[in-house]
């Protein structure tokens, strides 16, 4: 039985694999039903919804302070940009000037999250495509900027480091010396990253040409962030729609036009750069200052409706905020990038061998919880 | 200068050989008693051996990977790979509902069978060999393609899409990989104009032919090396498990015993192929010498042959391990492209400049 | 050409692999690269990040006294219903009643970390705490009461 609870046909010679909801290579509960004519993809369905754990409900029962660090849960591995979204949307309706010196180590904390979520996401497309070692030399990396956020914020993934008006405490003291070391550091291994994955002869053949987006499925699916600059569409919201002083900084928005696996994988790398670039313009720069506005205790957000869209590692995310002056949210609405990301799979994976279909998924880079949410 | 081990293993062997006879009056009775003597004997050290193997595998990674590798069970965690042979054992064997019973309890046997017999012609050390057989290479590389019928046998009778997915792929590859192999082997039965062991052994008493057979040996030997990982299944070759696409290939529903037999016939594999890769290319348990060097080479003929053939063995094991901690796996197409587009071909030609050389007496 | 372009194409690939095989070579040559902390052998030296968040601790000075008023702001910050505070009427010297706390119930169990409650605290009774070793075999032991038995609210604090 499908979705819509017809009967399932298959065609002389189909069969019908489940990929999940226990598979290595779905990094978490998604479950895929294949239809395969041997080792042919005919068809994709996702079936979603292992991992539900209705986050946007249980932001209506909380207050404004503190429905922040349940969106760290949704995409865990850019949690401090989820928590920036929201802090951002409550900041937009209590229309509250947020000290330049909060703003600045936001954007620091931002693009670290966005370095390490790429450097996670290299990891594991190693990992799915077979080589192991990859995902060793990404951790590495990642737990030098993960151990800079254990400094500053106390924790490694579920910060909850922002709150409405700035950030919870002020800076660690080692904060720009540790950056600094970890900057050396990444840059120094992301050509070891190209010598050992981009420039191998296996790897490109099984991401050359395979699982092509054309810009038109793009956008007329919704997909964003890296995903969709492989495929030519400009959609960066630093760019397009710029928050948290992004427009006064020096940074190019990658663009590829090829579409495919090594599109969105060079994107993704080349994007590592450019974090980089926006941390060097900013970590010697960090104004002096308050780190938190001056916010009440019980904040009441006046009666209205709030959007706030930020640029997470994966794409767009949104936070949509009906308030009926009350002191939590009436409704919340995320519009999570991965969710949107997740129905070009059953584009790409059309006529793609079951390698391509793990090739698709690695370079699509898809958070299960936050698909479910 | 005399071998560091005064009584060489083929002593021993002479020795025992000797004394059986004394005791039991010689005919049948010895024969039968040396065999099964023989039997246990391999099957002690293929295990010991298979040990060694999957600790050195897993510590090679563990270096590779920035980790320390297994340390926590015995010294330097050399007993981790026992620890978890006994959980293996210990672990319940179970049998799918709807699977073909016979043939899914056959199929590990036969691999592990497939893989033994190829260990008979493969020469330890100097005069220790178990089967000294005249078409010894031939034997070896038809015996090693009947472990794909135990692979496609498991595969079809555990009656799992993804286990059937894994076997019909690792048809498809082993067929293909076998060209190769073979013509790689053929360039050096040229060199020798024998495909008995021993005598390909004693052709590289000067040099091993990997030094003696210029360019077209060193390109046999890689593509040897390459199409014999593919044969055995080894990662960047590993289709019939991708773990990431097929979560474990034609052994997804074994467990327990039935799993570590798979897992035993692996290293065996490996073994065999890096021995055989060790004796026609680099010498077997033939040492090192260079020149003239008198004190030289008698420094080399003192380490005993045995350990020359280890070394070399290893040597090849490494490499073979770094290409599946290295490389990214191929896809089944890309896979079929390389056989067919590129190692054939190179082969094919590769193999007509050998016999030119044969021809013309070009080698050292 | 196209014996140019099969022999280019072979050569690269075969360097790719090289290079590849480069990398990980280098680092089986150096332990030195080697990552791993061995965590329980380690824990004699193991010094955890001032600020990491392990549990919500209630510090008390050498004559048993804390700082909590029981005024429950943490209570009402938390999220998850972490924290239950249990307040009783205390006799004061001067014969007047003042409220002070009998239990600060932490559920560790519940707590997620987020640091909303010490946020909250208006007078630095709670903060975080580095021990990051809550593993038990029964969940009830992870019921914490944070005020030690006997103690008392420190003077001046209100």
């Amino acid at each position: 039985m499908n979705l819509l609870g017809e009967p399932e046909v298959t065609e002389e010679g189909e069969f019908i694999i489940n990929i999940g909801p226990q598979h290595p290579s779905t990094h978490g509960v998604l479950h895929l039903k294949v239809w395969l004519d041997g080792e042919t993809i005919k068809k994709v369905e996702p079936h979603i919804g292992y991992i539900h754990r209705s986050i946007e409900k249980m932001s209506e029962s909380l207050s404004y302070r503190n429905f922040i660090y349940v969106t760290s849960r949704m995409d865990y591995i850019s949690a401090h940009i989820n928590n920036q979204a929201c802090a951002l949307t409550v900041e937009k309706g209590l229309q509250v000037e947020v000290p330049a010196r909060a703003r600045v180590v936001r954007v620091l904390l931002a693009e670290l999250t966005r370095l390490a979520s790429h450097q996670l996401w290299w990891g594991c497309t190693g990992l799915d495509l077979g080589a192991v070692t990859p995902f060793f030399y990404a951790f590495r990396e990642r737990e030098a900027i993960l151990d800079i956020m254990e400094e500053t914020c106390g924790a490694r993934l579920t910060q909850n480091f922002m709150v409405p008006g700035g950030i919870m405490y002020d800076i660690h003291p080692n904060f720009q010396n540790r950056v600094k070391t970890v900057l050396i550091q990444v840059k120094e291994k992301l050509k070891e990253y190209d010598e050992l994955v981009t420039d191998n002869v296996i790897f490109q053949g099984r991401v050359k040409g395979v699982g092509v987006l054309t810009a038109e499925d793009a956008i007329s699916l919704g997909i964003t962030g890296p995903s969709a600059r492989a495929s030519g569409v400009s959609c960066d919201v630093r760019k397009w729609f710029p928050y948290e002083g992004y427009e006064n900084l020096q940074f190019d928005e990658v663009l590829d036009t090829g579409g495919d696996c090594l599109a969105r994988y060079m994107v993704r790398m080349r994007e590592m750069k450019q974090s980089i670039h926006i941390i060097e313009q900013l970590i010697d720069n960090i104004p002096e200052g308050d780190f938190q506005a001056k916010t009440k205790m019980v904040i009441k957000l006046p009666k209205g409706e709030f959007y706030q869209r930020v640029e997470t590692a994966r794409g767009e995310l949104g936070v949509y905020i009906v308030s009926d002056g009350g002191s939590s949210p009436y409704r919340i609405k995320y519009r999570t990038p991965n969710f949107s990301n997740l129905w070009a799979l059953p584009v790409l994976a059309k006529n793609a061998k079951i390698g391509d279909l793990i090739s698709i998924m690695a370079t699509l880079d898809l958070i299960i919880p936050d698909i479910d949410r | 200068m005399k071998p560091l081990l005064e009584i060489s293993l083929s002593g021993f062997a002479s020795q025992i050989d000797a004394w059986l006879n004394a005791a039991l009056g010689g005919g049948t009775l010895v024969v039968a008693t040396e065999m099964v003597v023989t039997g246990v004997v391999l099957l002690g050290f293929l295990v010991v051996l298979c040990f060694f193997l999957g600790y050195m595998e897993r510590k090679v990674a563990g270096f590779i990977e920035i980790r320390l590798g297994p340390n926590r069970v015995g010294p330097k965690g050399s007993l981790q790979i026992v620890a978890d042979t006994v959980k293996l054992l210990m672990k319940e064997g179970i049998t799918p509902a709807s699977s073909d019973k016979f043939l899914f309890h056959l199929a590990p046997v036969i691999v592990v069978t497939a893989a033994l017999l190829a260990v008979a012609p493969i020469a330890f050390a100097k005069n220790l060999q178990i089967w000294d057989l005249n078409i010894g290479l031939l034997y070896v590389s038809a015996v090693s393609s009947l472990a794909v019928i135990g692979i496609l046998m498991a595969g079809w009778s555990s009656y799992n899409k993804y286990s059937l997915l894994g076997a019909m792929r690792s048809g498809a590859q082993i067929v293909s990989y076998e060209l190769s192999v073979g013509l790689s082997l053929i360039s050096i039965v040229a060199l020798t104009g024998s495909l008995k062991i021993s005598d390909i052994v004693m052709a590289q008493q000067d040099g091993w032919w990997i030094f003696k057979g210029h360019i077209p040996v060193l390109i046999s030997f890689v593509i040897f090396l390459i199409a014999s990982t593919a044969e055995i299944n080894r990662a960047p070759f590993d289709l019939t498990e991708a773990e990431q696409e097929l979560t474990g290939g034609y052994h997804t529903e074994y467990s327990g015993m039935k799993f570590a037999m798979f897992l035993l016939a692996e290293y065996i594999n490996l073994f065999v192929v890096s021995a055989i890769a060790a004796t026609i290319f680099l010498g077997g348990w033939m040492p090192f010498h260079l020149g003239h060097w008198q004190a030289f080479n008698g420094i080399m003929d003192w380490i005993p042959s045995s350990m020359w053939f280890m070394g070399k063995t290893l040597f090849v094991v490494f490499i073979i391990m770094q290409f599946r901690w290295t490389f990214p796996r191929l896809r089944i197409d890309q896979l079929l492209n390389l056989e067919w587009k590129y190692l054939l071909p190179i082969s094919m030609v590769n193999t007509i400049l050998v016999a030119l050389i044969t021809i013309m007496g070009w080698h050292f | 050409m196209f014996l140019k372009d099969y022999v280019g194409t072979v050569y690269k690939s075969v360097r790719s692999l090289l290079t590849g095989m480069k990398v990980t070579g280098y680092y089986f040559t150096h332990p030195k690269e080697i990552q791993t902390q061995e965590y329980p052998d380690n824990r004699a030296t193991l010094q955890m990040f001032d600020r990491f968040k392990g549990e919500v601790i209630m510090p008390h000075d050498d004559s048993n006294e804390h700082r909590c008023t029981g005024c429950q702001a943490c209570e009402i910050a938390c999220p998850n219903g972490t924290i239950k505070i249990i307040t009783k009427q205390e006799l004061q010297p001067d014969g007047k009643k003042k409220k002070a706390i009998d239990a600060f119930v932490y559920h560790l169990e519940l707590c997620t970390l987020c640091n909303m409650c010490v946020s909250a605290c208006p007078s630095d009774a709670i903060k975080m705490g580095q021990s990051f070793e809550h593993s038990v075999y029964d969940k009830r032991q992870l019921k914490k009461i944070l005020n030690k038995p006997g103690s008392k609210v420190m003077e001046g604090v209100e």
